[in-house]
């Protein structure tokens, strides 16, 4: 067996050669793709805290990514317009600076997701699947009935957001920005699941009364797994819709969540880099095979089984071995 | 002075009442003896005080009032419990089985690995590895890390090996007289808890039926209500 550190390593590698090598060949269309992959991955670290560590199977986190999206796109369009957002209590000004959209978006995901969180954490098992896609159709729906933000034709923005430095419109360096962010985050999850926190989340997610009687408040544990999982999804939606320079109520369908969703389990729930190993197969499958068919996800869904009947770590647990999971 | 106090508490499973009249006292520093038959009530009095199940009557611990607290707010209260059947987080290692519930406090892991060696050595192997002699350490452990003011030991001793068995009463020994912990003991081994014990109460059918100190508990007492 290939030890998991190896394989993570690997794949940073991987993640880090095909673009710098796309960029010296010229080929900005692999560069855009590994883009895509690195902000699915990120949403899908975001998605695997709150799984892999705190077992809650949300299929409402395309809200978060949505948001992230949206606080991304509206903030750029008013910024592009020269109209504030708001003039009462205060003048808000739109902006295109990528860290401050940044910010934004990961505050208003958080914000959502707290109360997504405290309203759905009240149930668990198939009632808090449900309760996660309800309020992901509930975003879903309201996006589409906004017309000032392009209703259901989404929001257009006609100019990539700015980081000091750096030429985000050259396709490496906006690459360079998001792979940064995803290791970031990668760096955050593998120590936040080694902190007492993410150790008592473990325990929570296996034995929530065992887990009380040391003096810990799963739900409490459970609901700050959630923010944090939410904002890092956000996170991503904000990197997507700068990627797209578009965003629409498609970020926001339950589809999405399911395919975020799909990235963790194909890589391996509760795996460190579950999510971007499963982030990366389905963006190149995406490539490879929705070349031939506009059906691929057939080809997907043969995979998923797979996966799920004979490799139940993912494609991490498969290379190497299921000991180093949390599950 | 008294750490924890039950009185008349009543306690249910559904429609069928167990506990029909419990009352304990354990003092700052004293080791109790919880003590009956098989069914009698025991698990169920643990329950209740740890707020694992709704009671009725008064469950005091230090003036606070238990019975509007959750079970983590009896914990962070300073009640810890090692429950029957170890029961502990068998994806964790040792290590971080007792830091996911450390709290600020006396107990660190050096310390509980002072106590218990053993869990020194498997420090980084599953809970669910281990032998239950030693899941039962990390049980206490992890109780201890909590830095409780009342130790609970629920069946702490239960299906272990003798050679085992003198390891746990000797580290509840040493919690005795090192620490001046208040420790709870429910048990079957009645030498060994008149060892270390200070006081006992016998449960039967769900009432207090005898309470006294460890030199009161008489073998006469102990046919009469536990029949050894």
């Amino acid at each position: 067996m290939i030890k998991e550190r190896h394989l993570n390593m690997a794949l940073i590698v991987v993640c880090v050669v095909i673009p710098v090598w796309a960029h010296l060949a010229d080929e900005p269309f692999i560069i855009t793709l590994m883009t895509r992959a690195a902000i699915f991955a990120l949403a899908a670290v975001g998605l695997n805290i709150a799984l892999g560590l705190g077992g809650l199977v949300s299929l409402g986190h395309a809200a978060f990514f949505g948001l992230g999206g949206y606080a991304m796109g509206i903030s750029a369009f008013h910024a592009q317009t020269f109209t504030p957002v708001a003039e009462w209590p205060f003048l808000i000004e739109g902006t295109k600076s990528m860290p401050a959209i940044w910010l934004i978006s990961v505050a208003v995901s958080a914000f959502a997701a707290t109360i997504v969180g405290i309203l759905s954490l009240r149930t668990s098992g198939v009632y808090f699947i449900m309760i996660t896609l309800a309020f992901g159709q509930m975003f879903f729906y309201f996006s589409i009935s906004w017309p000032t933000y392009g209703g259901e034709d989404g929001l257009s923005v006609y100019v990539r957001n700015g980081f000091p430095g750096l030429n985000t419109l050259d396709p490496i360096q906006f690459f360079m920005i998001c792979f940064a962010i995803l290791v970031a985050a990668l760096a955050l999850a593998s120590r936040l699941a080694r902190s007492p926190f993410g150790l008592a989340l473990n325990a929570a997610r296996q034995a929530p009364q065992r887990v009380e009687t040391v003096g810990l408040d799963p739900n409490r544990l459970k609901l700050v797994a959630f923010v944090i999982s939410g904002a890092m999804t956000g996170l991503a939606g904000a990197l997507f819709a700068d990627l797209n320079r578009f965003v629409s109520p498609a970020m926001f369908s339950w589809q999405l969540s399911g395919e975020i969703m799909v990235f963790v389990i194909i890589g391996g729930v509760g795996r460190l880099f579950g999510p971007v190993a499963g982030a990366l197969v389905f963006v190149t499958l995406e490539h490879l095979l929705g070349g031939f068919s506009e059906f691929w996800h057939v080809h997907l869904g043969v995979l998923l089984l797979l996966v799920v009947l004979f490799g139940r770590g993912g494609l991490i647990g498969m290379i190497c071995g299921r000991e180093g999971s949390h599950d | 002075m008294t750490l924890l106090a039950l009185s008349n508490v009543t306690a249910s499973y559904g429609s069928s009442q167990v506990l029909f009249g419990a009352n304990l006292r354990v003092a700052e520093g004293e080791v109790v003896a919880l003590m009956g038959r098989n069914g009698m009530g025991k698990s169920t009095v643990v329950k209740c005080i740890c707020r694992m199940m709704p009671s009725q009557g008064t469950l005091a611990f230090d003036t606070v009032d238990l019975s509007r607290l959750t079970s983590h707010q009896t914990a962070r209260l300073g009640i810890g419990l090692a429950p029957e059947g170890r029961r502990c987080f068998a994806a964790l290692t040792v290590f971080e089985n007792l830091i996911a519930a450390a709290r600020p406090g006396h107990w660190t892991f050096e310390k509980v690995v002072g106590l218990f060696p053993r869990l020194g050595e498997r420090k980084t192997q599953r809970a669910a590895s281990l032998s239950g002699g030693e899941q039962q350490m990390v049980a206490i452990g992890r109780a201890l890390m909590t830095n409780p003011r009342l130790l609970i030991l629920d069946e702490a001793t239960e299906g272990l090996a003798p050679i085992i068995r003198q390891e746990i009463w000797a580290a509840i020994t040493r919690l005795k007289l090192e620490t001046g912990l208040s420790i709870l003991v429910i048990d079957k081994s009645i030498r060994e808890l008149r060892n270390v014990c200070d006081g006992a109460v016998i449960l039967s059918r769900g009432r207090t039926v005898w309470s006294g100190t460890i030199e009161e508990l008489t073998p006469q007492v102990t046919e009469q209500h536990i029949g050894v």
